[in-house]
């Protein structure tokens, strides 16, 4: 794999969007290439190479090309959009959109990530070392199709509207989360090692929601049915097993119905 | 001899009353009476003839004070600022026709610039609840010639919309409720004991902030899990929730007004969201609607307007010339604001000096910042310039959207003597745009 | 005064009766005439397909139902924008959405699209202002709107009354109230019933409290439409729309028109428009054994002169469908769980809007497509058969140029049967599979201007070459002498005017917008002498029931953008 590193030189005056910043986009460019991709700050249409200078080399795949990102970015957005492979690691805290609409490859942010991290992602993997604010792994507006692939971990704390309208991959949250966990969900799985202040799998047809901490306000339309033993992240736990949202409609498979479920460690 | 005009707009409250009578001075200059109409209503049609109206536009000079310039003056600045902005928002429309709001798309468009409305800070919320979950609603006219049940969720109609329940909902007598509020049940849920609740047959005084649990357990009664219910969901009883479902489910036609309680409190736009899952439910069993009480007489306007010129109602970028982007929580005036995200602020028929936090305020005004605006508001005192214009429905007509998206044809009632329209203004700036934008191309 | 002329083109003109011949179209202040003089401006369309601009007889383009789809579609317009792949500005304004595009999109795409007019099918007459104002603001084609008709309840009363004259005055009221052109009828009776959570699925079913039957409302309509002459016929989306098994009720709507006739000015021979006839087409008693009948209703229209229908073409797409067939929206919503909108209007109607994505590897969706083509296939008279998706129900109406092809290349169609998941489902349940015929440029002339500008009753205007017609042209890259091998060609030229001209000026050139001249609003202003009855009957409506008073509710002129009337004189 080769490594193409950037570091930024000029800070923008507002935010800068860095749509072009993918292993997909630099794969198979010279640096020269790599520096003239566009980026925009408001209307103003620039060049990567007006904000960071280039090091190093691309793959010719992106699976070949790694981008490393150096110095203070967290005001530029969409680092990773839409890439399907290859790696990004990120030495700061970065804006908005990191990992949107990710196909596949691996994200590494050193620092903190803003909202809209890996929305309607479908592979891949995101690593986030601090926290994350809202609609982590969520559906963009008015989309019914969220999340459907791939892992997001965030090692810290997250906001609210954490894998709406999800269907599939997995989502973990090492700290605490707001509200809104899954509403809307049709699939996926979202683990909290924190607590939770509530509404988790509010609306919400299937998917399960796993919480380690407390979860202070549950659903009423969540109710117990037991207690089971799961692996979960690599260890073994205890849960009880809540079924629901008993206010939303439900799947059956041969004739059985499709609960989602909420499994609060013990 | 003094003038009768009848069937007027009224220009304040998003129940839009189309019945106004106002009685002007021969000349057309002074508003001498109002009927028809509420104390509020009445001010601004007495305002629009007040003798210190301000007719000319204002530049702020060096020294901090204004002074008066010409609308050419007032247009060549403008458009200066906003062709040179990397990312100007304008931002506002509470009191401003269609007619303004399309000339404004126009201007944002060829700025440039970022779009928004005051829905941004009111039912925002509602749009996002509306992308997700969709909008089975209905004219007024429908609740009032059908609805026998009425829920009033988390809003206060006897307060913000003061002729809605005498129009629309509760009293007025209709094609098949002949014997008026007699034959309606009427619910109001909202942690406060309101006016409104004052003549409800239910008043549910639903835990502030947990409206979406109530709503999770109304729908658990339609979906045959009402015997899983708790004995108490936020702050109501079991049995109130399953007596008051059952009204619901009995409905013949069945309406939720919801109002700034549900949008403004935890989970926003999930409040909205789950009530309008829940009028999906209640139309398995029964006929249900569901309708935001927007705030002002043309709220809903931009909405409208900006859906079928970009296809999204509010917080609109339209800075990649070839296409508009959309995602409020990015896009939205006050994230913006606060994030420090634009670099140049117009304000247009609303007060945003008064309504947005005061870091967000504090980062605007670092930046040119104009006002467009018929009065002297916070935004006009604080402005580099302001700007005066007609007032809608006083000095101009124009077709507004009612809180039902019903659009109504305002009348002018005053002579706007010398005054620009929203509309005329924001023409003259997007063409004299378009005349820099040619230069640099 | 400006001249024009377009030399050489291979040009089909069902209207004149022109086949595909060489022949020059003259043009002289935006109308076509014999000659022009030796300093007209020349269009050297030699190897191209010259035919008059399109015209769009049943569209959803502007308008409450329409706007309320593209406010909750967000997503309709995610990754559509230029530098994230998609059209890059070349008119005036930017182009947004796909399956609900903008105004301003929808305008440029008609033209480019070679389209010159559309008709809005469906105006709730309490929300016309709004359908102005979206008129307003949609460039470059000529706009007219039907006002609905069907769950109306002063039509009602009036039937049931068998009050023809009072009936044929309100409507002449209301089409002149909103600037309306025509009758538009949606599931007669069922919208109304949906206000109260029902619906009517036969003509027989009666409409809860008015006591009237879809059969006698689309009957009564049918003589009112005729009392007066208009130009269009009754325009009808019928009963039961979308269901297994509904090629009965339609028959049974078909036939309400049998026995009448017409004595209309417009040159108009059929008593009842029949849109989207594909939803109606529907075998089977449930989705499990569902099949085409589009051969049994294609027998009776083959048959009956009195009725015109459009197709309702599904094109496989994800789309927003949009009617005011409430009811059928709720059921719709009740298959897939996506987002609904409901909108029911006071005392004239509702709508629904539900996203809807036509996947080829569902076994329905692919019989839905084979029986759209059936019914074109079938079509005995080209004149009466026309080119719609009912956009955007079945699928967007940039989607034409792919219906084209697919109607004029079997190869085509097999391609995309090929793609199916249950091909075989497919063709066991229809006979797309066995039909061999392509239809030819000049079928397809008839189905996308000549007819349907015939059943509009518009004919001396639009989709016509003949001297006298507004100088609408669409110029298409496509060599009738040497007809493309690969039908992918078809689509494509068909996709991209190499000139669009309108009213004589040249709006779309070489693919691109390069002029957005002024355009009409086309209504029907019937002159007839006041009716006391029924002014008396509507101010008392809007005294008890509306909630807008009578003197804000018709258009304001200033609100109608460039009129253009059609004239009809009642003695
Ligand atoms: S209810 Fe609202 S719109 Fe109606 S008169 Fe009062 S303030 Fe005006
Ligand atoms: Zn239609």
């Amino acid at each position: 794999m080769e490594t193409v590193k950037m570091t930024l030189v000029q800070q923008p005056e507002l935010f800068l969007e860095c749509y072009s910043v993918t292993p997909d986009k630099f794969a198979g460019k010279s640096l020269a290439e790599i520096a003239d991709l566009p980026a925009h700050e408001g209307k103003v249409q620039w060049k990567l190479g007006d904000f960071f200078k280039f090091e190093g080399k691309s793959g010719a795949t992106a699976a070949d090309t790694k981008i490393v990102v150096n110095g203070d970015v967290r005001r530029m957005k969409r680092f990773g959009q839409q890439m399907t492979d290859g790696e990004i690691v990120i030495n700061s805290d970065a804006d908005m959109y990191i990992g949107g609409w990710m196909r596949g490859g691996k994200i590494t942010v050193k620092g903190n990530a803003d909202s809209f991290l890996g929305i309607a992602m479908e592979g891949g993997e995101i690593l986030i070392e601090g926290d994350a604010q809202n609609h982590v792994g969520s559906a963009y507006r008015g989309d019914w199709r969220g999340m459907s692939g791939g892992l997001i971990r965030v090692k810290g704390k997250a906001g609210n509207d954490i894998g709406t309208a999800m269907t599939g991959g997995t989502i973990i949250i090492e700290g605490d989360v707001f509200i809104h966990v899954l509403t809307h969900a049709e699939g996926g799985t979202v683990i909290i090692k924190g607590d939770v202040e509530g509404r988790v799998g509010g609306q919400l047809v299937k998917g399960d929601a796993y919480i380690f901490g407390n979860l202070l306000y549950p659903l009423p339309g969540y109710k117990m049915i037991g207690t089971v033993e799961k692996e979960v992240d690599g260890a073994t736990y205890t849960f009880d097993q809540y079924i629901g949202d008993l206010g939303e409609r439900k799947m059956t498979k041969k004739g059985e119905i499709i609960y989602g479920n909420i499994y609060l460690k013990k | 001899m003094p003038k009768v005009i009848e069937n007027v707009g009224c220009p304040y409250c998003g129940c839009s009353c189309d019945d106004v009578r106002v009685t002007v001075s021969d000349d057309g200059k002074k508003v001498l009476e109002v009927e028809n109409v509420c104390a509020i209503g009445t001010e601004i049609f007495k305002h629009g003839s007040s003798d210190h109206r301000i007719r000319s536009p204002r530049l702020r000079q060096p020294d901090g004070s204004m002074k008066d310039i010409t609308y050419e003056e007032a247009i060549e600045w403008t458009a200066q600022h906003l062709h040179k902005a990397k990312k100007p928002l304008m931002y506002g429309f509470g009191s401003t026709n269609c007619e303004g709001q399309a000339a404004a798309a126009r201007t944002m468009e060829a700025a440039g610039g970022m779009l928004d409305n005051c829905a941004t800070i009111c039912h925002g919320p509602s749009f996002l609840a509306i992308f997700d979950n969709g909008y089975p609603t209905c004219t007024l006219g429908e609740v009032k010639n059908r609805a026998d049940v009425i829920v009033y969720w988390g809003s206060n109609p006897a307060h913000a919309h003061p002729r809605h329940m005498s129009r629309y909902s509760i009293f007025p007598r209709g094609f098949f409720t002949g014997k008026g509020q007699k034959k309606r049940t009427v619910i109001v849920i909202d942690p406060r004991y309101t006016d409104t609740a004052n003549v409800a047959d239910y008043h549910l005084q639903v835990k502030q902030g947990h409206d979406y649990e109530l709503f999770n357990a109304f729908r658990m009664v339609i979906h045959g899990h009402a015997a899983d219910i708790p004995d108490e969901v936020a702050g109501i009883k079991k049995e109130q929730i399953l007596e008051v479902a059952e009204i619901m489910k009995n409905a013949r036609f069945g309406t939720t007004f919801f109002g700034m309680g549900l949008t403004h409190s935890d989970g926003r736009n999930h409040n909205i969201d789950i009530a309008i899952s829940l009028t999906r439910d209640l139309n398995k069993v029964a006929k249900w609607t569901i309708m935001a009480m927007r705030g002002h007489y043309n709220i809903a306007g931009p909405g409208v307007v900006w859906s079928w010129t970009f296809g999204f109602p509010y917080c609109l970028d339209l800075t990649k010339k070839d296409h508009a982007h959309m995602n409020p929580g990015e896009t939205s005036s006050v994230d913006m604001a606060m994030r420090d995200e634009v670099d140049m602020f117009i304000n247009i028929g609303t007060d945003a000096g008064a309504h947005f936090p005061i870091p967000a305020v504090k980062h605007l005004k670092k930046h040119p910042w104009v006002t467009i605006d018929p009065s002297v508001c916070m935004a006009s005192e604080i402005a580099d310039l302001h700007i005066p214009v007609c007032i809608c429905g006083v000095d101009t007509g124009g077709i507004v959207y009612r809180m039902d998206n019903v659009p109504i044809q305002f009348r002018a009632v005053l002579d706007p003597q010398g005054l620009l329209t929203d509309e005329e203004l924001l023409n003259k700036i997007a063409d004299r745009l378009d005349e820099l934008n040619a230069q640099e191309a | 005064m400006a001249e024009l002329l377009i030399k050489n083109g291979h040009v089909f003109d069902p209207i004149s009766g022109i086949k595909g011949d060489k022949a020059d179209i003259a043009i002289k202040d935006g109308k076509i005439v014999d000659k022009v003089s030796n300093k007209a401006e020349v269009i050297d369309a030699s190897g191209k397909t010259v035919m008059a601009g399109g015209v769009d007889i049943h569209t959803h383009i502007v308008g409450p139902k329409v706007n309320l789809g593209r406010e909750m579609r967000p997503e309709d317009k995610l990754f559509r924008g230029d530098f994230r792949g998609g059209i890059v500005k070349q008119g005036k304004r930017m182009e947004m959405g796909f399956s609900i595009p903008s105004t301003w999109k929808t305008g440029y795409s008609y033209a480019r699209l070679g389209y010159t007019y559309a008709n809005e099918a469906a105006m709730p007459p309490l929300l016309a202002p709004h359908v102005h104002e979206e008129i307003r603001d949609t460039p470059i084609i000529d706009v007219s709107a039907m006002p609905v008709f069907g769950n109306n309840w002063f039509c009602f009363e009036y039937i049931k009354n068998k009050e023809i004259e009072n009936n044929a005055a309100y409507i002449a009221w209301l089409l002149n109230a909103t600037k309306g052109i025509g009758i538009k009828v949606v599931n007669p009776g069922g919208t109304e019933a949906w206000a109260w959570g029902e619906n009517c699925t036969t003509i027989h079913d009666p409409v809860p409290y008015f006591e009237i039957t879809p059969a006698e409302i689309v009957k009564g309509l049918i003589d009112a439409n005729e009392y007066l002459g208009l130009p269009h016929s009754v325009h009808i989306h019928g009963n039961n729309l979308g269901n297994p098994g509904n090629y009965k009720d339609t028959i049974d709507t078909l036939r309400l028109a049998e026995g009448v006739k017409t004595k209309n000015k417009f040159g108009r021979e059929q008593i009842l428009h029949n849109t989207h006839l594909q939803f109606h087409s529907y075998k089977g008693n449930s989705w499990a054994d569902f099949e085409s009948a589009a051969k049994e209703v294609m027998d009776y229209v083959n048959s009956n002169k009195n009725i015109t229908v459009d197709m309702g073409q599904v094109t496989l797409d994800e789309t927003t469908t949009m009617t005011a067939d409430g009811p059928f929206e709720y059921h719709l919503n009740q298959l897939n769980h996506i987002k609904w909108a409901n909108v029911d209007v006071e005392l004239e109607t509702g709508s629904g809007i539900v996203p809807y994505i036509y996947d080829k590897n569902i076994k329905v969706c692919g019989i839905q497509w084979a029986i759209g083509l059936e019914i074109a296939l079938y079509a005995k008279d080209m004149m009466r058969v026309h080119i719609t998706t009912d956009h955007p129900n079945a699928g967007p109406f940039t989607r034409y140029p792919r219906v084209i092809k697919w109607l004029m290349s079997q190869e085509a169609r097999e391609a995309t049967l090929d793609t199916m998941k249950w091909k075989d489902k497919v063709i066991a349940a229809s006979n797309i599979a066995s039909m061999d015929r392509e239809l030819d440029l000049y079928e397809i002339a008839m189905m996308t201007r000549a007819g349907p500008a015939k059943a509009l009753g518009l004919s001396n205007m639009f989709g016509s070459l003949a001297k006298g017609a507004d100088a609408n042209v669409a110029i298409y890259d496509l060599n009738p002498a040497k007809m493309p091998s690969d039908p992918e060609l078809i689509e494509e030229a068909f996709s991209n005017t190499a000139y669009t001209l309108k009213e004589g000026v040249v709006v779309v050139k070489d693919k691109k917008i390069v002029a957005e001249p002024h355009k009409y609003t086309i209504w029907t202003k019937v002159n007839m002498p006041d009716n006391a009855q029924v002014m008396h009957d509507i101010k008392e409506k809007f005294a008890r029931n509306y909630t807008v008073n009578l003197e804000n509710y018709a258009v304001f002129d200033e609100h109608v953008h460039n009129a253009r009337a059609i004239e009809v004189e009642v003695a």
